[in-house]
């Protein structure tokens, strides 16, 4: 279960941002919408463990994200927490294999060259195991992202404005490939975004004013 | 398979082959310069030093007191000019008190470009060469050849061949007139000059050139030798005199109408009529006194302000291409920050993209290095060829030295230095703010 207190930030210079407080339960989906500058961004990295809070806390069971040091929190992440952004600035250098090998590695987890495969296939990304990046059309890119957030079964899967830069047949297929895979590890899928087209496909959301 | 940082930096690299290229040039053009210098200067002080070979001092005509060390110590360059036997007669006995020992060499003949040098036994015994195959001349026209000279041209005990005229390579100039040479030993590798010369008996120089001039002269003769008894009963110099030597100790004095081209002396000892020599003979006699080690010393100087801006120049695109390895990674930086932040978001702590930046600096600067000693190495190879052809010394690109070991430490210490602040700021980088700002 995440869990958030009292949660709000408050940039440099400008007024501070308060959350509702909010409860996701393993398995559920939640649909975070809201205008430009409602704080959504704001409110993800916050639940991702990237942003510390100026007041309040977010919790995954009974584990606080402010309570552990620095180092233990980028290992906790690569370990339970997948993100998907709106681009998937996927290592340049790398394939698409090796991009996930890398995730494998960072999350701690053991190189599985097969269930990497497995998964690319469910994704239809098989065939493009070898190329790199810059070779891929944008709804491809997104895919890649999801794999990457999900290769590792976290508990939670942050996904912010995953589908904003597509276009609608690309934007459905990734909408429906992540919540495929985040029942697949029945992970907590929590999507922050101003796109309305999405609005349809969850049951669960929280506005943002 | 793992996908550790070491493979990151590498995939890193290769990706950006256009700045892999430009680095690995710079890098390596100053490495390899510093490197050649390295491996021409390390041989050149060898040679420098073997030749001395105990020699204190060198006798010859008047002339460029360098040009008589080169000519007659180093066998580069050409002779100053001719020492007549009547003049030099006194230098040359054996009982003579400041001398130990007085080689006479004759210079100005060779055979297939490598210098024929006219002297006796003591020579080879100055570079303490020893034979590889036959034994050392006793008759005229016998020779004994050096190692280098055997190797490049074939020569066995037994082989004959005609000498050419002056020092250099030409088919036209060869005594064919003359008596053939005949090899009767060969020399086994001392590293010094005497591998890349041929060496005789004084007596076969002059045969040689006799033959030539032989008509021309045949009437000159009767009144040199009149002339030679009466010199000889008032001969000038007190030493000779004093120690009354005969004919028969000093066989090369006995021939008063040759000439010679210079002598190789070792004192007896070092005290202060020895080192009065050289002044004296210089203001006193028609020829010139060198001291080795003076002249060598002022060549030195001279090549040293050369080598001091060889090295300078070295330095300065050592230093550009640090700089150039730190621009590249700083703009890659700039080209990557997504993608950094991103990984960071995997769970790399800030340490992984730290050593990341590093690694990848490291690499250029090794990579750099590696191709920085191919390239000395190899264009040491065209170096050695071309010294040997001019100058029949013998260079090689097969050597290695410790400090290239050293140069090796150095170019890690600039990879690192160059990737530091790069990856500083990497490890820097904020989460948060990198991937907020991105709305495209």
């Amino acid at each position: 279960m995440l869990s958030t207190i009292n949660l709000s930030y408050q940039y440099a210079g400008a007024a501070a941002i308060s959350f509702p407080d909010f409860t996701a339960e393993q398995g559920d989906h939640w649909l975070i919408l809201g205008p430009s500058g409602s704080g959504k961004t704001t409110l993800l990295h916050l639940l991702g463990g990237l942003l510390s809070p100026t007041v309040g806390s977010v919790q995954l069971d009974h584990f606080n994200y402010s309570t552990i040091s620095p180092a233990k929190l980028d290992k906790f992440r690569g370990e339970n927490i997948g993100i998907v952004f709106q681009k998937a600035h996927a290592v340049q250098s790398l394939s698409v294999l090796e991009n996930l090998l890398l995730t494998q590695q960072l999350g701690g987890k053991s190189l599985d060259k097969q269930k990497i495969m497995n998964l690319l296939e469910r994704l239809q990304m098989g065939h493009k195991a070898n190329q790199k990046p810059n070779r891929l059309s944008a709804g491809e890119q997104q895919r890649v992202a999801i794999a990457r957030a999900v290769i590792n079964q976290p508990r939670i899967i942050l996904a912010d404005e995953p589908t904003s830069a597509l276009d609608d047949k690309n934007s459905d297929e990734v909408l429906r490939l992540l919540k495929e895979s985040a029942e697949t590890v029945k992970a907590i899928l929590l999507v922050v975004t101003h796109d309305n087209r999405l609005k349809a496909a969850f049951h669960k959301q929280l506005l943002l004013k | 398979m793992s996908m550790n940082i070491l493979r990151l930096s590498w995939k890193n690299i290769l990706n950006k082959p256009l700045n892999l290229i430009l680095n690995l040039v710079l890098f390596s053009l100053g490495v390899g310069l510093i490197s050649l210098l390295l491996l021409v200067n390390v041989q050149l002080e060898e040679k420098f030093e073997k030749n001395f070979a105990g020699i204190d001092l060198v006798i010859g005509a008047k002339g460029s007191p360098l040009q008589l060390i080169l000519s007659s110590l180093y066998h580069l360059d050409a002779p100053t000019g001719n020492m007549p036997v009547a003049e030099a007669k006194a230098f040359l006995n054996p009982k003579h008190p400041i001398f130990k020992a007085a080689i006479p060499l004759s210079l100005g003949d060779s055979h297939k470009g490598y210098r024929l040098v006219g002297t006796n036994a003591g020579f080879i015994n100055l570079y303490q060469a020893e034979f590889e195959a036959g034994e050392v001349f006793k008759e005229t026209m016998e020779v004994v050849v050096g190692a280098t000279v055997a190797k490049n041209l074939g020569m066995n005990p037994g082989d004959t061949f005609k000498s050419s005229h002056g020092l250099i390579e030409d088919e036209n100039l060869v005594h064919e007139d003359a008596a053939p040479f005949k090899v009767v030993g060969i020399l086994k590798k001392t590293g010094s000059v005497i591998d890349q010369l041929l060496i005789t008996k004084t007596q076969s120089i002059w045969a040689v050139h006799e033959e030539h001039d032989h008509e021309e002269e045949e009437h000159e003769e009767h009144n040199h030798e009149e002339e030679e008894h009466e010199e000889h009963n008032h001969e000038g110099e007190e030493h000779a005199h004093d120690s009354a030597a005969t004919e028969e100790e000093m066989p090369l004095a006995f021939y008063e109408d040759q000439q010679i081209t210079s002598l190789l002396v070792q004192f007896r000892g070092r005290n202060i009529q020895a080192l009065n020599m050289a002044r004296n003979i210089n203001e006193n006699t028609n020829f010139q006194a060198a001291t080795p080690a003076i002249e060598i010393n002022r060549l030195y100087t001279l090549l040293g302000v050369g080598e001091e801006a060889l090295k300078a120049l070295a330095m300065l695109i050592i230093f550009v291409s640090g700089l150039s390895i730190f621009i590249s990674l700083f703009s890659s930086l700039r080209e990557r920050k997504y993608e950094l932040a991103v990984m960071r978001t995997l769970g790399a702590k800030p340490g992984f993209l730290f050593q990341l930046i590093i690694f990848e600096g490291v690499i250029l600067a090794v990579l750099g290095f590696i191709f920085g000693i191919a390239l000395s190495h190899g264009s040491m190879i065209f170096l050695a060829d071309f010294l040997e052809k001019s100058y029949r010394y013998d260079f090689t690109a097969a050597l290695f030295l410790k400090e290239e070991a050293y140069l090796f430490g150095g170019s890690l210490v600039i990879g690192i230095i160059a990737a530091i602040i790069p990856a500083f700021q990497a490890s820097k980088t904020d989460i948060h703010a990198t991937l907020a700002d991105n709305k495209a």
